[in-house]
């Protein structure tokens, strides 16, 4: 393989409200936005490995509706669900986005910026507070991925 | 130089996986930099720098033994939400490897050459 060029992802936290994420795709940007738009590609990638996206509504219009929901194994299931705002293919996408269960709604701003056949994506993500900020990132501790903090849970564990 | 704060600090200390190994290492307990270094297969001076980086964002701390100066985790540290941000990247990365993937099998069908 010689396309395993490290190629993660950062993140950041502007503010207390804010989360930004950027990560740089081998596609045009019209490719990668219409895998976060059309149901028959988003079943194919979103969530950690171990789940498998079970519903994937997409109502690409202002106004309409969107709803993922990824099962895991155990029978699990994490819904998260939203209106879109602003839809201008290939280079911004903006909906409202609920975890569904939790309080509060976030405004995400999706930038699709293509540069030499790759594309940059901006996933920028605005909440209500902090705490709801907070919330969020702290929901993707019980999503999967633990293999790398196991020992540190362990020992947060133990505090 | 800029300033970081110290969030940025810890958020750019986790992302290395090397860095990563140490600590989970250190959460096994203190640890010289002898120690740390064989299993992870890395140089001394090496070591160093990455302990360096973890010091200054305050996820390790560095005992004052002249001799041994050992290192330990600062656990107070990792409850910062620092932690929940990588954790929350990571899981996002998955995803995105998987989509990287997908794109590779996608773009291949609409160039047949």
């Amino acid at each position: 393989m010689t396309d395993t060029i490290q190629r993660e992802g950062t993140i950041t936290l502007p503010s207390d409200r804010e989360i930004v994420m950027q990560r740089v795709f081998n596609a045009p940007a019209r490719t990668l936005f219409d895998v976060w738009t059309k149901p028959e590609h988003v079943r194919k990638w979103y969530g950690v490995r171990s789940t498998t996206v079970t519903v994937c509504d997409i109502d690409l219009r202002v106004g309409g509706a969107w709803r993922w929901v990824v099962t895991k194994p155990q029978g699990m299931e994490i819904a998260f669900s939203g209106v879109f705002l602003e839809i201008d293919p290939p280079h911004r996408l903006q909906r409202t986005e609920c975890f569904e269960g939790m309080p509060g709604e976030a405004l995400v701003t999706l930038s699709f910026d293509e540069k030499d056949g790759q594309t940059t994506l901006t996933m920028h993500m605005l909440f209500e507070n902090k705490e709801q900020r907070d919330g969020c990132l702290h929901s993707g501790m019980e999503l999967g991925v633990r293999e790398c903090y196991q020992k540190i849970d362990e020992l947060l564990a133990s505090l | 130089m800029r300033t970081i704060d110290p969030l940025s600090a810890t958020l750019a200390a986790l992302s290395d996986p090397t860095r990563r190994a140490i600590l989970e290492k250190l959460a096994k307990g203190e640890a010289t930099v002898n120690t740390l270094a064989q299993p992870l297969k890395i140089s001394l001076p090496g070591v160093s720098k990455h302990l360096k980086v973890l010091q200054k964002a305050g996820l390790v701390v560095q005992g004052r033994d002249a001799q041994r100066r050992p290192c330990r985790l600062n656990a107070k540290r990792l409850q910062d939400v620092a932690i929940w941000a990588e954790r929350f990247r990571r899981n996002w990365e998955e995803s995105f490897g998987r989509l990287d993937e997908y794109l590779s099998e996608i773009t291949k069908k609409e160039t047949p050459k």
